[in-house]
C-alpha cells in the first residue's frame, strides 16, 4: 500500500530536481523508441545534441524555435494557476498569426516603429478574445472549458484554411494557399546576421519576466493563485472570481496570440495553414515542466526546442522519425507529473495492517 | 425545400449517418464509463489513434481483421492501465493526465508507423470489413439499406450499447461502478476496493475507445493516415455529458450527431459553390460545442468525478 504525506517544506533543490528527473527518464524511455527502431542509441542522441547544442548555427536554430514554445508555455502557465484549463493554444497562436497577417501585409499604412506594435497588439488582441469565448461559456453557462477549448482548435485552423484559399489568399502564391508576405516594415528584426533568430525571443523573454512579475508582485497575481486554490474559499474571502477568470482568459489567449505573431513576423514572413507543428500542446509540457513558474518556462522552453532542432538534425542524419520530438515531449509531460509527486509528498510503502512503514 | 427532403428519406443518407455514429458510439460509451466511475478520461483523442493505428498494422501484417480489432483493444487497455494508473493510485491531474496520455499515444502511434512504413507515397490498404448481408433484413424496402448493410463492427457498437446499459444498470459491478463515481467512501464501507473498481473500468472504458479508432481503419475506410481522428475523441467528451452519461442516450446523441454530418456533407454538394467547404468542416465542432453548451448548467456530473480518493479517506 502506498501513501503520499504532504511536505510541510518543499526544498527549492526538490523543485527543480523534478523536472530534470523527468526529462532524463524522458529520453531514457525514447531510446527504447529509438533501438526499436534499429538505430544506435547513443549515437542518435549525438546527433540530436550536436543538432541542438553544436554550432553557433545550431543554437541559433534553437532560439529562433523557442518563442512560440515559451508564449504558450506562459498562456498554459497562467490558466493552469487559476485552474482554467486552456487546452486552445493551438487555435489562440493560429488566431494571433491570422491578425498579424491581418495588419501587417499592408492593410493598415503605417511607418515600421508604429506598424509592428499594431502588429503584436492585434495579435494577441485575438488570442485573448478567441479565448474570451470558453471562459465566457465556463463562468455564464458552466460549460466545461477543456472541451471548447480543444474543440475551437478545429475550428480555428479550418477558418485559417478558409481565409487563405478565400479573401486572404495571396495572388502571387501561385496558387498555394498562404497569406500575401508580411511588409518588411512590419517583420520583427533578425538578432544575428544570416541566422532565423529574431526580436521575438527578446519579446517572449520580456513577456515571462511580465508574467513573473504579474503572477508575484501584484493582487491581480495573488487573486489569481487565491481562485486556482480554491475558488470557493476565494469567493468568500471577496475575490472576483468570475472576473479573475475571464482576466486570466484574456491574458492566457492574448500570450498564445504572441506566439503566432512571433512565427509569422519573426520566422516565416507569411502564413500557411501548418505554420504550427503542435506549439499550442507542446506549451502545457513546457507549463508542467516549468511547475507552472514563467521564468521556468524560458528553461523548459529551451528543452523542448532541443528537442524539436535536434530531433529534426538527427532524423536528417540517421533516418528516425522525427516524431521521436513528439514522443520526448510527451513522455516528458508524464514523467514530470509523477516526479513532481515527490516534490509535493513524501511517498511512504506502508504494509498492510501494521501502520508503519519504510520510506 | 424539397432537396431537403429527398435528402431525408434517401435510405443511403441514413445508412451514412450510422457509418458516421458508428465510432462515435463506441468512443462516448468508453468516455462514459470512466467518468461514471469518477475518471474524466482525456487520452480519448490519443486512445482512438492508436486503436486505428494498432488494429490497422495488426491486419495489415497478417493478423486477419478480427485479430486487428483484438489488437486495437488492448493498445486502448494498455494506455487506459496508464491514465488509470496516473490518476487512481497516484490521484494526480486527470486532465493533464489525459492530455499527457494523448500526447503518448498518438505521438507513440505515428512513430510506429513511420518507423514500419519509412517510405510509402501512399499508406497500404488492408482488405476492411464490408456490409454484412443479413437474411430477410437487408433485402428490407428502405429499411435494409439504411440500417442494416453496415459492417459487424457497427453492430457490435449497438450490441455494446445495451451490455454497458445492462451491465450498469443490472447487475452489482454496474451498482458499485456508478457508486465509486458518485461516493467512493461508502464502496470502501461495503468492503469494495475503490482503486481496484475505477482501474479496471478505466482500462475497459479505453478499449472501447480504441475500437472507434480501429472502426475508422478497418471499416470506414481501409488505410491509416496522420491525423485521421480529428478531433473525433473530444467530440465523444461532449457527447458525454450531452447523454447525461447514460449509454441510451449516448446512442441517440451520437446518431443525430451522425445525421447532422451526413446532411451536411449532402447539403455541401448542393451549395457548395456558394460556401466555402470548411464552413461545412467546422460544423460537427461547432455543433458539439453547442450540445455541451445546452446542457452544461442542468449536466447531472457524477459527484465524484475528478475527485481522486485515497484508502480511508472520509
Amino acid at each position: 500500500m502506498i501513501r503520499f504525506e504532504p511536505r510541510e517544506h518543499v526544498s527549492p533543490l526538490r523543485r527543480v530536481a523534478a523536472p530534470v528527473v523527468a526529462a532524463v527518464a524522458a529520453l531514457a524511455v525514447a531510446s527504447l523508441a529509438i533501438a526499436a527502431a534499429g538505430a544506435p542509441v547513443l549515437e542518435a542522441y549525438g546527433l540530436m545534441a550536436k543538432g541542438a547544442f553544436g554550432s553557433a548555427f545550431a543554437m541559433s536554430e534553437l532560439l529562433a524555435r523557442a518563442p512560440p514554445l515559451i508564449f504558450t508555455g506562459l498562456a498554459a502557465a497562467v490558466a493552469f494557476r487559476a485552474k482554467l484549463w486552456n487546452i486552445g493554444g493551438e487555435g489562440q497562436l493560429y488566431a494571433g498569426a491570422l491578425a498579424a497577417v491581418a495588419v501587417g501585409t499592408g492593410a493598415l499604412a503605417l511607418p515600421g516603429p508604429l506598424l509592428i506594435p499594431t502588429v503584436i497588439l492585434a495579435g494577441a488582441l485575438a488570442g485573448g478574445l478567441l479565448m474570451l469565448i470558453p471562459a465566457l461559456l465556463k463562468v455564464r453557462l458552466g460549460a466545461d472549458e477543456v472541451v471548447t477549448t480543444l474543440l475551437l482548435n478545429f475550428v480555428v485552423i479550418l477558418f485559417v484554411q478558409m481565409m487563405l484559399e478565400g479573401p486572404m489568399k495571396d495572388p502571387m502564391g501561385m496558387g498555394w494557399p498562404q497569406s500575401e508576405p508580411m511588409l518588411d516594415e512590419a517583420m520583427l528584426p533578425k538578432l544575428m546576421d544570416r541566422m532565423r533568430v529574431h526580436a521575438g525571443l527578446i519579446l517572449a523573454l520580456v513577456a515571462a519576466l511580465g508574467v513573473h512579475i504579474l503572477l508575484k508582485r501584484t493582487v491581480w497575481g495573488f487573486e489569481t493563485r487565491a481562485v486556482g486554490e480554491n475558488p470557493e474559499a476565494a469567493r468568500h474571502a471577496g475575490i472576483p472570481v468570475t472576473a479573475t477568470f475571464l482576466r486570466v482568459a484574456l491574458l492566457s489567449g492574448g500570450l498564445a496570440g504572441l506566439a503566432g505573431v512571433g512565427e509569422v513576423a519573426g520566422l516565416k514572413g507569411y502564413l500557411t495553414a501548418d505554420l504550427s507543428p503542435g506549439f499550442g500542446y507542446a506549451g502545457i509540457v513546457v507549463a508542467m515542466l516549468a511547475g507552472l513558474s514563467p521564468v521556468g518556462a524560458v528553461v523548459a522552453a529551451l528543452f523542448i526546442a532541443g528537442v524539436f532542432v535536434g530531433a529534426d538534425s538527427m532524423s536528417r542524419a540517421i533516418g528516425v522519425s522525427n516524431y521521436l520530438a513528439d514522443l520526448v515531449v510527451a513522455t516528458s509531460l508524464i514523467c514530470v507529473l509523477v516526479s513532481g509527486l515527490f516534490v509535493r509528498f513524501k511517498v511512504r510503502i506502508v504494509r498492510p495492517g501494521t501502520g508503519r512503514g519504510t520510506a | 425545400m424539397s432537396d431537403i427532403l429527398d435528402i431525408l428519406l434517401a435510405a443511403n443518407f441514413w445508412a451514412a449517418a450510422l457509418r458516421i455514429a458508428t465510432p462515435l458510439i463506441f468512443g462516448v460509451l468508453g468516455a462514459l464509463i470512466c467518468e461514471r466511475a469518477g475518471v474524466l478520461n482525456l487520452g480519448i483523442e490519443g486512445i482512438f489513434t492508436a486503436g486505428a493505428m494498432a488494429g490497422w498494422m495488426a491486419a495489415w501484417l497478417g493478423a486477419g481483421l478480427w485479430g486487428g480489432v483484438l489488437v486495437a483493444a488492448l493498445a486502448g487497455a494498455a494506455f487506459g492501465l496508464l491514465h488509470a494508473i496516473l490518476t487512481v493510485p497516484l490521484g494526480l491531474s486527470q486532465h493533464v493526465s489525459g492530455i499527457g496520455v494523448t500526447l503518448f499515444a498518438t505521438s507513440l502511434s505515428y512513430y510506429t508507423y513511420r518507423t514500419a512504413l519509412p517510405d510509402v507515397s501512399s499508406p497500404p490498404r488492408i482488405e476492411a470489413f464490408q456490409p454484412l448481408d443479413i437474411p430477410i433484413l437487408s433485402d428490407l424496402p428502405f429499411l435494409g439499406p439504411a440500417l442494416f448493410q453496415q459492417t459487424a463492427l457497427t453492430f457490435l457498437a449497438l450490441a455494446l450499447v445495451v451490455a454497458v446499459g445492462f451491465v450498469l444498470y443490472r447487475t452489482p459491478l454496474g451498482l458499485a461502478i456508478r457508486a465509486v463515481g458518485d461516493n467512493p467512501s461508502a464502496v470502501e464501507a461495503q468492503g469494495l476496493s475503490v482503486m481496484a473498481l475505477r482501474m479496471g473500468t478505466v482500462v475497459a472504458g479505453s478499449a472501447l475507445m480504441a475500437l472507434g479508432g480501429a472502426f475508422l481503419t478497418m471499416s470506414a475506410f481501409d488505410a491509416f493516415f496522420f491525423g485521421m481522428v480529428n478531433g473525433r475523441g473530444w467530440i465523444c467528451i461532449a457527447l458525454t455529458v450531452f447523454a447525461s452519461w447514460r449509454p441510451g442516450k449516448a446512442l441517440i446523441g451520437a446518431l443525430l450527431f451522425g445525421a447532422f454530418d451526413a446532411f451536411q456533407v449532402r447539403l455541401q454538394t448542393e451549395v457548395g459553390s456558394f460556401v466555402p467547404g470548411q464552413i461545412f468542416l467546422m460544423l460537427p465542432y461547432i455543433l458539439s460545442i453547442a450540445a455541451l453548451v445546452v446542457v452544461a448548467r442542468k449536466a447531472d456530473y457524477p459527484r465524484a468525478l475528478l475527485k481522486p480518493y485515497f484508502k480511508g479517506q472520509r
